[in-house]
């Protein structure tokens, strides 16, 4: 029933509070976007909060720098339960470009657990748009794993000129 | 002074909604827009470029068996950078225009492709696969007034 409860209320009103963990300034600008009139995430009761304990919502944009760490352990820590975590930017999804540099922990994922990932460099504001549209549950999931397979010669002399597309699962 | 907030007041009456429609309405991005990356199965002839100038590493090459060639895509680190684009000979590899590739499953942004290299069959190496050239003379078209390539 508190899940329910939670569901019900998380369909009303989010507030975020967005950490930069090292970002390049990238994905920070793009998330200001979004709560500009032009994208009005206000519309969706997306409110920015200035401190973590009154947030409901994380957003991270960055990977997490190794001197950013504690920091980001005792962040999460101080928003109350319960709460998403977004990981904004390849940087927050996977590492982006450093992901196996010595300084940083190669996204955010490796240090806290996250809810939803954003990917692009910078994600575009309608993706953010769309990453939070999808955690409220009004857009269909639009991605899955891809394993694709080229015919074998042996196929290929049997003339099966088809490109077997098989795919572990479906999108949602 | 009077007369400027007067223009103010009457450029508020002009404006008009400016706030998207977007999760409700479909968004298309600008043409030249690089998204997520794709790949056409069947021009992909493994040669290893894309991997070659990937700056973060999102393309991996493995040999797992003699003639077959993984090529695994972790885009989820992929910086939309569009080298691999630039460099792909086939022109296999493409950034597509979808943008909305938000997931709550970090598994979902990976993709991976088999190909099939041809094994020599004196030495048993390894050579590029079948061009699409070499997959019309498989099915009988023949190049040049001698059959088969000078
Ligand atoms: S994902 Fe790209 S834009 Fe965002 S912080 Fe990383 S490098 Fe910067
Ligand atoms: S767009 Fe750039 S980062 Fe992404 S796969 Fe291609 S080369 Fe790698
Ligand atoms: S996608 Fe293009 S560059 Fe990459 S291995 Fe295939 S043919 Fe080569």
């Amino acid at each position: 029933m508190l899940r329910a409860l939670c569901r019900k209320a998380f369909c009303k009103a989010l507030w975020v509070y967005h950490a930069n963990t090292g970002a390049c300034n990238g994905c920070d600008i793009e998330v200001i976007n979004v709560l500009t009139p032009y994208y009005d995430a206000e519309r969706f009761g997306i409110k920015l909060v200035g401190s973590p304990r009154h947030a409901d919502v994380l957003l991270i944009s960055g990977p997490v720098t190794r001197q950013v760490t504690p920091a980001l352990k005792r962040l999460v820590e101080a928003v109350p339960n319960p709460k998403l975590t977004f990981a904004i930017g390849s940087c927050a999804t996977g590492g982006g470009c450093w992901f196996d540099t010595y300084n940083v922990q190669g996204g955010a994922d490796s240090v806290i657990p996250v809810d939803f990932y954003i990917p692009g460099c910078p994600p575009r504001p309608e993706a953010i748009l769309y990453g939070v549209a999808l955690a409220l549950g009004l857009v269909p999931k639009k991605v899955a794993e891809e394993k694709l397979r080229q015919e074998t010669l042996e196929e290929l002399a049997q003339g099966k000129c088809v490109i077997n597309r098989e795919s572990s699962k479906t999108a949602l | 002074m009077f007369l400027s907030k007067l223009r103010e007041a009457l450029i508020c009456l002009k404006a008009g909604r400016v706030t998207l429609d977007y999760p409700l309405a479909p968004q298309e991005p600008k043409p030249g827009f690089r998204g997520k990356i794709t790949i056409d199965a069947d021009l992909c002839f493994g040669c290893g470029g894309c991997a070659n100038v990937c700056p973060a590493n999102v393309i991996v090459l493995s040999d797992t068996e003699q003639h077959r060639r993984t090529i695994e895509f972790y885009w989820r680190r992929c910086t939309y950078c569009g080298r691999c684009e630039e460099v792909c000979p086939e022109k296999a590899i493409r950034l597509s225009q979808q943008f909305e590739t938000a997931t709550n499953d970090p598994q979902d942004m990976y993709m991976r492709l088999e190909v099939f290299m041809g094994p020599c069959q004196r030495c048993g190496r390894c050579f590029p696969p079948p061009t699409a050239l070499d997959r019309m003379m498989n099915t009988g078209f023949r190049e040049g007034p001698r059959g088969g390539r000078a």
